[in-house]
């Protein structure tokens, strides 16, 4: 995928030496070491890596679920600001996120219904009148080909995982963020249902226009989906670079591995550099 | 909610102590709710057998009836056990010079041929404690050969004479529905003379009363400081912990004790020990409540609650507790049946609720043993207690396990 342009726009999330450590003493492990990024706006960026290389660390810390150690994120060129309750739940209506295990993702207790009208407070639809309301629902879900008035009065348990994912997407159709942090989305879901959770992901980009930073561990994919690929190791950046360059003409050492475990269809598989 | 209800109930645990714990409930509400009398009152001197009492003298008023019953041999069939019966022919062939051929089989005559034989002679080989106890069977048992009529007399004001007023022959009898003045103690009565049953059935309600209090007390608190110090971290799970950890370590009965002590007898009542009992056993639940809310604080679902943009009291009530309450109602039920024995032990050693006002079950246990009804053998003034508290705190573990079971699909077998 070519995106043309992409130096000239301006950067919507960068970060300059972010740091986080868990822990402290002897028992410090620093998750992710000094790293800078720059995000550009309409983009879709991966950051790649294997597990424990502190991908999901980073993601927690853009999305500020988690505290920074040491360094700073600019969030559209100004430093963030979530100190108070107020500022972080501003900054929620600019960032969203889908996480990896769907069953976990949603609350048990709670009806579908539910979480969708969240979405709709929280753009300030809390005074729409009911009629309204469900008409942004039904919208939203048929966005992702499910059907609302087969969700409503339903429990979470009651779907199927992709189902389930295909509802985040449903959610984030209606928050329209500026961007989204996609963790890992295809991880739990089968293949088949894969390639749809996907091809939604990319059409709401384009209808919405926000950027996507897909954080996983499936370089293939990374390939297949990204403008700007972040190859992430032991809690640093060892390659930034355009998807072509990285992939096609990987410089790290690291990636040439990573390039190298994807396991081909058609070749008898390589094991032993695992 | 609904789901979670209807499996408890095909749990066998949970029904069997739901069982248990319905009747016990039953008795301590229905049993006070239809004796209006107090409690308390004092009906009769110290320990009575459990029974039916009635008046001797409406009973010799009563109408009388003529029974065709052999009343002697079965006086004696009554009142004469085999152990008796055994040693009356050990001292008879040891003692008495007779073979045990001679002696009769039937009971009345075996009581007359014992009354003609027996001699209450030094014997060599016999000790004091047997003696006495021939002398008093040989006594009981020819008040019982008496086959005469009871006069009975009143006497004149003046001469002092004694004027016949009515016999009793001595083969009349009534019926004991004829005796209007009666009275029935169920399980005896008190070192008080309190009725036993009543009184127990109010105990078993105040200890539930005062269970509840203290396990909802204890809950509360466990509750809130285990959310806050598992939700908000930092120095807040610091100072939590440490106070949690500083109660733990000081045992809390010896805690319960030194707070009891230092209160005032009269001011201390049922609710006061509830509180006391409350205020000092909340730290596992802390402990428990928090752990589970570390695990649950950093599950996604509480994070895409956050990115929602719900406030922290919101999350903690949508996000956290619904997923701890299963957990939580089952510490509430081992609490209160915890607190039940805390109370019962506490009033064992005095300091209990005072002692004037109300019955519980440890306080009844303190009257039964500072009345020595144990070595008295006055089983009905203690075994009734014992059984209540076992009951109630077996049927609130058995509903605590029952409980788990459903909550926990891993334990079903």
């Amino acid at each position: 995928m070519v995106v043309t342009n992409t130096t000239e726009r301006k950067p919507c999330l960068s970060g300059r030496g972010v740091t986080k450590v868990f822990g402290f003493g002897n028992q410090k492990t620093v998750a992710v070491d000094h790293v800078d990024f720059d995000f550009r706006e309409g983009d879709i960026i991966s950051i790649v890596g294997e597990s424990g290389s502190g991908k999901t660390t980073i993601s927690k810390m853009i999305l500020g679920l988690i505290g920074v150690t040491e360094g700073e994120i600019f969030f559209q060129g100004q430093p963030r600001d979530i100190k108070t309750h107020r500022k972080k739940q501003e900054y929620w209506k600019g960032i969203q996120a889908i996480f990896q295990d769907p069953f976990a993702t949603y609350n048990m207790f709670k009806k579908i219904d539910e979480v969708l009208l969240d979405c709709i407070n929280m753009r300030g639809g809390k005074n729409l009148p009911k009629e309204e309301k469900e008409r942004l629902m039904t919208e939203a879900c048929s966005f992702v080909n499910l059907k609302y008035a087969e969700l409503t009065n339903k429990y979470p348990f009651e779907l199927s995982g992709g189902q389930m994912q295909r509802l985040m997407i449903a959610r984030i159709f209606l928050l329209k963020p500026k961007i989204l942090l996609a963790d890992e989305p295809t991880s739990m879901i089968d293949a088949c249902s894969r390639a749809t959770i996907l091809d939604m992901l990319l059409k709401l980009r384009d209808e919405i226009n926000m950027t996507i930073v897909f954080i996983t561990h499936d370089i293939g994919l990374a390939y297949y989906v990204s403008d700007t690929i972040y190859i992430m190791e032991h809690g640093k950046f060892v390659e930034v670079g355009k998807a072509d360059d990285v992939i096609l003409n990987p410089q790290a050492p690291y990636t040439k591995r990573l390039i190298s475990d994807v396991p081909k269809i058609h070749e008898e598989w390589d094991l032993s550099t695992v | 909610m609904k789901n979670t209800i209807n499996q408890a109930f095909h749990s066998p645990k949970f029904v069997f102590g739901f069982v248990i714990f319905a009747i016990m409930l039953c008795l301590a509400i229905l049993v006070p709710a239809f004796s209006k009398a107090d409690p308390l009152a004092m009906q009769a001197a110290a320990c009575y057998r459990p029974g039916t009492y009635f008046s001797i003298a409406d009973a010799i008023e009563a109408k009388k009836y003529n029974l065709k019953m052999d009343i002697k041999s079965h006086r004696f069939d009554k009142t004469l056990t085999q152990e008796d019966k055994d040693s009356m022919v050990e001292w008879l062939v040891k003692f008495g010079n007779v073979e045990e051929s001679e002696i009769p089989a039937d009971a009345e005559e075996f009581v007359v041929f014992w009354i003609n034989n027996y001699k209450d002679i030094k014997i060599k080989g016999l000790t004091n404690a047997k003696k006495q106890y021939y002398r008093k069977l040989t006594a009981k048992l020819s008040a019982m050969l008496k086959t005469s009529d009871i006069v009975i007399a009143g006497e004149d004001p003046d001469t002092g004479e004694l004027i016949e007023e009515n016999k009793i022959e001595f083969n009349s009898f009534t019926n004991v529905n004829d005796v209007t003045v009666r009275k029935t103690f169920l399980l005896g009565t008190d070192n008080f003379g309190r009725d036993e049953f009543i009184e127990l059935c109010h105990a078993v309600g105040t200890s539930l009363k005062m269970g509840l209090l203290a396990g909802t007390i204890a809950t509360i608190i466990g509750l809130i400081l285990g959310l806050l110090s598992g939700y908000l971290g930092g120095i807040v799970d610091d100072i939590i912990v440490f106070i949690t950890n500083l109660f733990t370590v000081i045992p809390s009965f010896v805690l319960i004790i030194l707070i009891s002590f230092s209160v005032d007898q009269s001011a201390r009542g049922v609710l006061l020990v509830g509180i006391i009992i409350g205020a000092t056993s909340w730290t596992w639940t802390t402990r428990s409540v928090r752990s589970q809310v570390i695990s649950l604080r950093n599950r996604d679902h509480v994070n895409m609650s956050k990115l929602s943009g719900h406030s922290l009291i919101r999350i903690v009530f949508e996000d956290i507790l619904p997923y701890i309450a299963s957990y939580v109602v089952m510490a509430f039920i081992l609490q209160i049946s915890s607190a039940i024995l805390a109370e019962a032990q506490l009033s064992m050693l005095g300091l209990g609720p005072a002692t004037t006002k109300v019955a519980t079950l440890g306080l009844m246990m303190n009257w039964a043993m500072s009345a020595q009804t144990p070595l008295a053998g006055q089983w009905w003034a203690f075994l009734p207690v014992i059984v209540s508290i076992a009951l109630v705190a077996f049927s609130l573990n058995l509903m605590n396990t029952g409980l788990d079971q459903v909550f926990n699909p891993q334990l079903r077998d």
